[in-house]
């Protein structure tokens, strides 16, 4: 089983965690003014990339907290776990 | 089945000795088809049977069918619960049924019934809809309470005491299973004997576009011109489109199944079931063929997590206790790319000469025939078969979408 290091608890085991996909979607600033194109590329598109892939994860059975991470959708790896709202930091696959 | 004076598979056909050979890629074809597993090798098939077009490729990174196809529980059924999705299915059931003369080879093509299990109020009452909605369609559905499951699988535990007793289940008596990898060799040999070239070890790194047309695939065997590009590449789609900064709403996730040793028949049919996530049958030599739902995050590694098969064996066990001896022989996982409405794209895509067959998902096998011989439609034509018609990229623009969560019958 992966561990994952949350921010807060330290590495803790994947069952204890919730994926929330993507990182770093911001809701739209002014939605009335989207597009129904744009709309689906909210609501729909994601990023599917095949290596690093900066993501959300909440650590729903111990502190409860949202934190992103940047992991390697190859080889599982996580190069960078940070707390939410800090910028995505550099990572080298 | 088995019978007990012979080894467990001793009525399997032989291994093909020779189906297809290796050639060198020419430097151009009408059509390549990245991908050589199930769709792909299909697509290619109906290419050149129904339309005539023969100067096809099938570039395949790994091995032949070494993909999904190679990887997949083999579960062929019908019973989803939109007419869209209806058409597709049923279109492709009706192919399996004939798919063995078609082809000219054994597929193993085992019409054993598949039971879709009910475990709470809320799937009874949307299970008797699929299956009223199945009867619209022309598609054989029934539903069977528990005494009903007891008779069709013996095995199941229908008590009422335990954590998520079955309340009934969907029955559809023509799905089934089919032996995938004859399958894969089936459509090759029959391709190949048509003209199409089936090139492995092959990796599409490239796609080339002139003036919004598809001209060229680049890949690690050399560049090779196309008039047409035809996507079957799975889990992998989203990383070939974006070659030509065409965007999916897919998200690639891991998908594992599991074998058991070999045993003396004792599962005469297919058990899925939504809400405790296993789905088993009894392959033809005897192991006992186990599903998984997906792993929850996005991955490429062809690898699942260890806590996701624990759940399928506690669900497994509670459905059979009868199951608590079987030793486990080999898992492994696929790469499924799973669309926001559970339901394929296939169809055009905004640049020309360049067509999309993906996120199938966890259920793309039994859509095998019907897939390829519509995508093939699509692709000769320049336009979707009506089949495939209602499975557009552009759904997710338009909101036209085909909500199948319910009977798509895998979590996720
Ligand atoms: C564990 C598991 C259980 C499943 N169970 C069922 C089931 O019971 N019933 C059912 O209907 N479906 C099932 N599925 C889903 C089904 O296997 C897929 O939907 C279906 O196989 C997808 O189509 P395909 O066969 O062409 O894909 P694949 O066989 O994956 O073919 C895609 C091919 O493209 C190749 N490729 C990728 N990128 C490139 C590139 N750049 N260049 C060249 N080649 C490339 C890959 O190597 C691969 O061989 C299951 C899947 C899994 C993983
Ligand atoms: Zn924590």
């Amino acid at each position: 089983m992966q561990l994952i290091p949350c921010p807060w608890c330290g590495p803790r085991e994947e069952a204890e965690f919730h994926y929330g996909g993507q990182a770093h979607v911001a809701y739209p600033r002014d939605p009335s003014a989207l597009s129904d194109e744009e709309w689906a590329r909210y609501v729909f598109f994601r990023e599917n990339p095949s290596g690093p892939f900066a993501e959300r994860w909440s650590h729903s059975a111990g502190c409860r907290r949202w934190f992103n991470a940047v992991r390697d959708t190859r080889t599982h790896d996580l190069l960078a776990v940070y707390r939410a709202g800090e910028p995505m930091p550099e990572v080298t696959a | 089945m088995t019978s007990t004076d012979q080894p467990p598979g001793a009525h399997l056909p032989e291994p093909p000795d020779f189906l297809w050979d290796n050639p060198e890629p020419k430097a151009s074809y009408d059509v390549v088809v990245v991908g050589g597993g199930g769709h792909g090798l299909a697509t290619a098939y109906y290419l050149a049977k129904v339309h005539g077009i023969t100067n096809v490729a099938v570039l395949e990174k790994g091995w032949l069918a070494g993909g999904n196809m190679a990887r997949n529980t083999t579960i062929i059924r019908s019973n989803y619960l939109w007419d869209e999705s209806s058409g597709i299915y049923e279109h492709s059931l009706k192919l399996w049924e004939g798919l063995e003369d078609d082809l000219g080879y054994p597929i193993l093509f085992d019409q054993r019934g598949v039971l879709n299990l009910a475990h709470s109020l809320q799937d009874v009452r949307d299970s008797v809809r699929r299956v009223n909605a199945n009867r619209l369609n022309g598609i054989d559905a029934e539903w069977v309470d528990p005494a009903g499951v007891k008779e069709i699988c013996p095995i199941v535990n229908t008590s009422p005491d335990v954590r998520h007793p079955v309340l009934g289940a969907t029955y559809q008596p023509r799905a089934g299973i089919a032996k995938h990898d004859h399958v894969a060799w089936g459509y090759a040999r029959a391709a190949h004997a048509m003209g199409v070239d089936l090139i492995q070890n092959c990796e599409v790194t490239g796609l080339e576009t002139l003036q919004g047309r598809i001209t060229a695939v680049r890949t690690s065997r050399g560049r090779i011109a196309a008039g047409k590009v035809a996507l079957c590449a799975a889990g992998h789609s989203s990383v070939l489109a974006k070659m030509v900064g065409l965007r999916l709403p897919l998200a690639s996730h891991p998908l594992q199944a599991l074998v058991s040793e070999l045993l003396e028949p004792v599962h005469p049919t297919v058990v899925m079931s939504n809400a405790v996530h296993v789905y088993v049958s009894q392959a033809h030599k005897g192991e006992l063929v186990m599903g998984a739902g997906i792993d929850s995050y996005n991955g490429y590694g062809q690898r699942g997590s260890f806590h996701v098969v624990e759940e399928q064996m506690a669900a497994a066990l509670e459905l059979f206790p009868v199951f608590a001896r079987a030793h486990l022989l080999r898992t492994w996982a696929g790469i499924v790319d799973v669309s926001p409405d559970a339901s394929p794209i296939v169809g055009l895509t905004p640049v020309g000469g360049l067509y999309l067959n993906c996120g199938w998902g966890t259920g793309g096998f039994k859509a095998t025939p019907g897939v390829g011989d519509c995508f093939a439609h699509t692709v000769a034509n320049d336009k979707p078969h009506p089949y495939n018609e209602p499975f557009t990229l552009e759904r997710f623009t338009t909101g036209a979408l085909v909500d199948e969560h319910g009977a798509a019958a895998v979590a996720h």
